[in-house]
């Protein structure tokens, strides 16, 4: 560092004004003035598309086909979520969802944790074969294997059931639950377990009294990560699923069609009440998770 | 492994290590046994059978026994215009968007790592649109971009950014920026949380260092946080491009598997499953697995020739 040091001391005067600038308050406001407005193009970028869904969910089927565009709806109704709500297809998808998202994520940890103590805390021949191993499956294409998937499927009459989906989605869940609970079960400290075998514990024991107690907040977060997977996947569910009463969110999300079949072609209004619904859940559970979220991920990507 | 031979009397201590140290072993890999069979079985086996299935005129639902072919199915390929130009479509689409996304996401994160009130309703706000299933995010989109009623061609209408509506996904001009804007939308803010995360490893104490050594903040960004960020910004470059490299979902949420608009992903995936033709299929998603894996080497390269500097 000394070399940057000595290589930037020569300017030191040009920035004394900038700096006489920031002492005084006024000055500071000023200074601060084109960093807020960043921050506010920012918020606006990510939360605009956001505003005008929930703007659209609101409006009336009638006003939303009709220029100009009106930005704040000024009959909302609740029409548009009834008639998603009302849907058969997007029912079903909710509970499909909900049930392949759950079994996957649950398999995913408890294999996965298993995996974890055995690459956290035991040395082996072969340890790094395999972390290797799951990093690269970390990045494994699912469009390489699609053709393979969908013979072997069908020959298994797993064709059109949501346990095909429950099956192939381990591929992208496992070996990224392996990889982070491995990082969360390396940074607990290495003579923990030590006083648990003196008094006699086995090792299965000493995974699931004294590790996996201690992981739980490593557990949490990649569980929450892989079921977000799961549950926004798609050319899997495409390429597997036929019947619309076997549709998860978002084979249904792109299902809808306008009821009498003429006029308007797309019901945006009750797509828009779609995605409200099915953003709502994982909002909430972002937002009060969110910092663990942050660490999961870093830990998966930028360690890796 | 050890191999078991007589062990003279007195090294029986280190013989009770390896024991315990075999078991260990034995043990670990009982462990890990349930999840490389989920891989083996999920991503092993498929892969084998793709390579197999390629050299092959398998037929979904086929009437004739399917028959070996040879490299008949690659040598098609490499005549397949449809093919080429879902490679180029791909290979557009992912310097248009890794790049965007890596300036505007290193934009932010500066901005964000920097103190203020409110940084963590930022970061909880950036990580919203990551959160959503990315066929809603491209439906969103494709509201907003609709040719009469969208919001984008009314905005940019009545702020004379726009001089007449433009049907933005249905023109070719405009329908790949379309799809990059979607992706751009959604994937910005987590390149920005990765790097955050990397900008947030660096010691405050250099900047401070250098802050008393008179360097302008633009001198502080290239002396110290881009040489110190490098490897966070490597990461992030790989899992995006391959990412990017692998697209499906808003495309085909755009425009299905209409031919001009086509990534590798989609034509792979409409040979399959939409005409069944499994053994040519098979054979478009082992190109596809090479181009990654071009790329993938490409990177780790660069990686290894930066981090040796």
């Amino acid at each position: 560092m000394t070399t940057a040091a000595e290589t930037v001391r020569a300017p030191a005067r040009t920035t004394s004004r900038t700096r006489r600038l920031r002492k005084n308050p006024y000055g500071r406001f000023l200074v601060r003035i084109p960093f807020w407005i960043l921050i506010a193009a920012i918020f606006i970028y990510a939360l605009f598309p956001f505003y005008w869904v929930i703007r659209s969910s609101f409006t009336p089927e009638v006003n939303l086909f009709q220029t100009p565009v009106k930005y704040i709806p000024t009959h909302p109704t609740l029409e548009n979520y009834r008639g998603a709500l009302s849907a058969s297809f997007f029912q079903d998808a909710l509970l499909n969802s909900t049930i392949v998202a759950g079994s996957v994520t649950i398999l995913s940890l408890v294999i996965g944790s298993f995996a974890a103590y055995a690459l956290g805390r035991f040395k082996f021949h072969g340890r790094s074969f395999v972390m290797y191993l799951m990093l690269s499956m970390t990045i494994f294409p699912q469009i390489a294997i699609l053709g393979a998937l969908y013979t072997t499927i069908s020959k298994f009459h797993l064709y059109d059931t949501l346990g095909a989906l429950i099956f192939t989605y381990l591929i992208f869940t496992l070996p990224f639950t392996v990889w982070v609970l491995t990082s969360f079960m390396r940074a607990l400290p290495g003579d923990l377990e030590e006083a648990a075998y003196v008094d006699g514990a086995t090792p299965l024991q000493v995974f699931y009294k004294v590790l996996l107690p201690l992981i739980a907040p490593g557990l949490v977060t990649t569980g929450l990560l892989a079921f977000i997977s799961a549950w926004n996947e798609y050319l899997y569910a495409l390429s597997f699923i036929q019947s619309p009463n076997k549709y998860t969110v978002p084979l249904a999300i792109t299902s809808f069609v306008s009821p009498t079949g003429s006029g308007f072609a797309v019901p945006w209004g009750q797509i828009m009440a779609a995605t409200v619904i099915v953003t709502l859940p994982l909002l909430i559970m972002v937002l009060v998770l969110q910092k663990r979220i942050i660490a999961g991920l870093t830990a998966g990507a930028v360690k890796g | 492994m050890a191999v078991a031979t007589p062990v003279p009397t007195g090294k029986r201590r280190r013989r009770g290590g390896t024991k315990l140290q075999r078991r260990q072993t034995r043990l670990a890999w009982l462990l890990l046994l349930p999840s490389l069979a989920v891989v083996a079985l999920v991503a092993m086996y498929p892969l084998g059978k793709t390579i197999y299935q390629s050299f092959t005129d398998q037929e979904f639902l086929a009437l004739l026994p399917t028959q070996w072919v040879g490299l008949q199915n690659y040598q098609d390929l490499w005549h397949d215009t449809q093919f080429r130009d879902s490679i180029w479509t791909t290979i557009k689409f992912t310097l248009i968007t890794v790049t965007i996304e890596f300036a505007l996401g290193l934009a932010i994160a500066l901005v964000v790592n920097s103190k203020f009130k409110g940084r963590g309703l930022m970061r909880a706000v950036m990580l919203v649109p990551w959160a959503i299933p990315t066929v809603v995010a491209a439906q969103m989109w494709k509201w907003m971009l609709d040719d009469t009623f969208g919001v984008i061609n009314d905005a940019g209408v009545r702020l004379h950014i726009l001089s007449h509506s433009h049907a933005w996904i249905s023109e070719p001009s405009t329908a790949l920026g379309a799809v990059c804007a979607v992706d751009i939308w959604k994937t910005t803010p987590f390149v920005a949380l990765l790097l955050l995360a990397g900008l947030q490893v660096i010691p405050q104490d250099l900047y401070e260092a250098a802050e008393v050594d008179g360097a302008s903040v633009l001198q502080q960004f290239w002396k110290i946080t881009l040489p110190l960020l490098k490897p966070a910004i490597l990461v992030t470059l790989i899992f995006r491009t391959l990412d990017a490299l692998r697209v499906f979902d808003v495309f085909y949420v755009f425009f299905g598997n209409r031919p001009d608009t086509q990534t590798m992903a989609i034509y792979a995936q409409s040979t399959i499953v939409g005409d069944g033709h499994v053994g040519y299929g098979a054979a478009i998603s082992v190109a596809i697995f090479l181009i990654i894996a071009i790329f993938v080497v490409i990177y780790v390269t660069v990686n290894r020739a930066v981090s040796d500097e």
